[in-house]
């Protein structure tokens, strides 16, 4: 075989390869979709929302509690980190372009971004859950905001400091303050963005399961008490799927059916709204 | 982004600012006041936007903080021994990481084994060979896989996989390997569908979209007259890739597969379902197995103030310094290799 066709075969092998990686790569979301569709349709009733989870052994039972305590907790979280992420996210962008505090603050951000989230669990479980002496619904939101405040933070800032130096020196020009331009006029100007930070934030919080393990725990039994242990999707999923039961097994697929949808609509909804705003 | 509209610069937005007070006549002059009260008002804000990124940098350091004290028992108990002592075990009081940590290091390189060449494969196809139009839901696809919460992997992976995974490729991988020495001790044992090595196999699913992303977009950054250049003397589209882009990304390329490996290394429930939770090491990857991350999962809820409860402490101390330094190196990679860009 001369050089020329040998090249061309290695070429040839090489692109081949990349499509099969990318084939592989579709197959494997596909197939997690599909039996996550499958498995998780067939648990969806009237039941799986107006009930609570099922006591060992017994027949039936939805995941109302556990619906309504994910709603709460990451309700908190959302109400928690955003002002924290953005405030952060500001100070990175407007204050923070040479100052060695902010660099250090920027690099610990992009780390705690990929974190492992069970660790946070433990640091909670070591500020709150010991010494105040039980696990809550609280304490699971301060874990899941841990999580979702680098989200915010990077975001915002991304977004920031993507508006030209030019809108902000004509707000100063006409005499406004700095937090004024800053909260009247760059950050309203990336508005899209910084909600679209926010939706991925809560995305990411959705699933996460470690972090709640120690920190809100489980509850069997409906409950809107935030200082309670409180039933949670992400764990009622994991003690549910690893069960002996089969309706626990199908709630846990119902669940996981739940968060996926949950999660991948907020992820497309961020895209079309970033999308549609940047592109305009 | 120079057509969108900004709240700012339109005739109400502008409105909303400060209007120059008149020239009025009271002793004080108005405008000093103004200016003065403006600079108060920045302070605070500059202090306030200050504090709120004090937050983030503080929770790291009260990670590691707690975690060390709350280590400290079983550290001062076993000593640093404890990262290499291969005992596990509740009634005796005796604990020691090394089982944990072989769980958690094996999962993560044969996650990054199956991740990196894939993900490389996905990266050169939706940046040189794939048709423009479907670049975009293609990739769009791989990032949504990426957020695809984990315990639907573990789930999925406990459920459907194992069990296929058991019956069909498990027992093809020992009568392929056979007798071979050493090789077919890793495939040794009964094909139960949990273990070590499915760990592995859910956990690339897991870290192939974060590192296909990373390779895509550093892949992007290549000056397209390098690559032209190269093509114009006749080079193929792999002799492109293999000798112009990798060698021009390849600070970004690490960085990328050091943050696959940083999620590998600390992910919980993706493994936790399939990896069987034995506190032991066996040398075959069928065997069941146990990570930091599993281990604290499936223990801490339950465990006994005291040693054991000190011992997960320290595996979580473990777990995040190691994590910490991979992901920190990472990003200076990754940035390095994004900011060739601007070059």
């Amino acid at each position: 075989m001369n050089l020329y066709s040998r090249r061309i075969l290695t070429n040839r092998i090489g692109i081949t390869l990349s499509m099969v990686a990318m084939a592989f790569g579709l197959a494997a979301l596909l197939w997690i979709l599909w039996t996550l569709f499958s498995n998780g349709f067939a648990a969806l009733s009237w039941d799986f929302f107006t009930q609570d989870t099922p006591a060992p052994g017994t027949e039936g039972g939805g995941l109302r509690n556990a619906i309504v305590g994910s709603l709460m907790i990451i309700g908190v979280t959302t109400l928690v980190s955003t002002p924290i992420g953005i405030l952060a996210g500001i100070y990175l962008a407007e204050f923070g372009a040479t100052s060695k505090f902010a660099a250090t603050t920027r690099f610990v951000t992009d780390i705690m971004l990929s974190a492992p989230s069970i660790v946070v669990g433990l640091f909670v479980y070591a500020l709150v859950v010991a010494t105040l002496g039980g696990f809550s619904g609280w304490a699971g939101s301060l874990a899941l905001s841990l999580i979702a405040i680098p989200v915010v933070v990077r975001t915002t800032e991304n977004m920031l400091l993507l508006v030209p130096t030019a809108l902000r020196e004509a707000a100063f020009a006409v005499g406004a303050p700095r937090w004024q331009v800053s909260l009247k006029v760059t950050l309203r100007a990336v508005k899209a963005g910084v909600v679209t930070g926010i939706l991925l934030a809560i995305a990411r919080v959705t699933g996460e399961t470690a972090p709640l393990l120690f920190t809100a725990l489980n509850n069997q039994f409906f409950s809107t008490d935030m200082s309670q242990p409180m039933g949670n999707l992400p764990v009622v999923i994991f003690q549910f799927a690893m069960s002996p039961y089969d309706n626990w097994v199908s709630l846990a697929w119902g669940g996981a059916l739940l968060i996926a949808l949950l999660v991948l609509g907020i992820n497309i909804v961020a895209r079309v709204l970033f999308r549609n705003k940047t592109s305009a | 982004m120079s057509e969108v509209a900004y709240p700012g610069t339109s005739p109400e937005g502008s409105s909303k600012l400060p209007s120059p007070p008149g020239r009025g006549g009271s002793a004080v002059d108005p405008h000093a006041r103004q200016v003065r009260k403006f600079r108060m008002q920045d302070l605070f804000f500059h202090q306030i936007t200050l504090l709120f990124a004090f937050i983030v940098l503080a929770a790291l350091a009260g990670i590691l903080i707690s975690l060390a004290i709350e280590a400290r028992p079983a550290l001062r108990q076993f000593g640093v021994a404890f990262l290499w002592t291969d005992v596990w075990s509740v009634p005796d009081d005796e604990f020691g990481a090394l089982s944990a940590i072989y769980g958690t290091v094996v999962t993560s390189i044969i996650a990054l084994a199956i991740a990196v060449p894939v993900s490389f494969g996905i990266a050169l196809f939706l940046t040189e060979t794939c048709p423009v139009w479907l670049r975009r839901p293609l990739g769009t696809a791989i990032e949504l896989l990426a957020g695809v919460p984990s315990i639907i992997y573990g789930i999925w992976g406990l459920f459907v996989f194992a069990p296929l995974f058991s019956e069909h490729v498990q027992p093809f991988l020992q009568a392929a390997v056979g007798d071979t020495p050493i090789i077919s001790g890793w495939f040794a044992g009964p094909p139960i569908g949990i273990g070590i090595l499915t760990a592995g196999i859910v956990l690339s699913l897991m870290v192939i979209p974060f590192v296909a992303s990373v390779m895509r977009d550093v892949f992007e950054t290549v000056p397209p007259e390098l690559k032209e250049s190269a093509y114009s003397f006749g080079c193929t589209t792999w002799e492109v890739v293999t000798n112009i882009v990798l060698p021009y990304t390849r600070v970004g390329v690490i960085g990328g597969i050091m943050l696959g490996l940083g999620r590998a290394l600390g992910e919980t429930m993706a493994v936790t379902f399939v990896i069987g939770n034995a506190n032991r090491i066996v040398g075959s990857l069928f065997a069941p197995g146990t990570s930091i991350a599993s281990t604290l999962a499936n223990e801490f809820g339950e465990a006994d103030p005291g040693l054991h409860s000190s011992s997960l402490f320290a595996l979580g101390l473990v777990l995040f310094v190691i994590t910490f330094i991979v992901l920190a190196i990472s990003q200076w990679l990754i940035r390095r290799g994004i900011a060739k860009q601007g070059k």
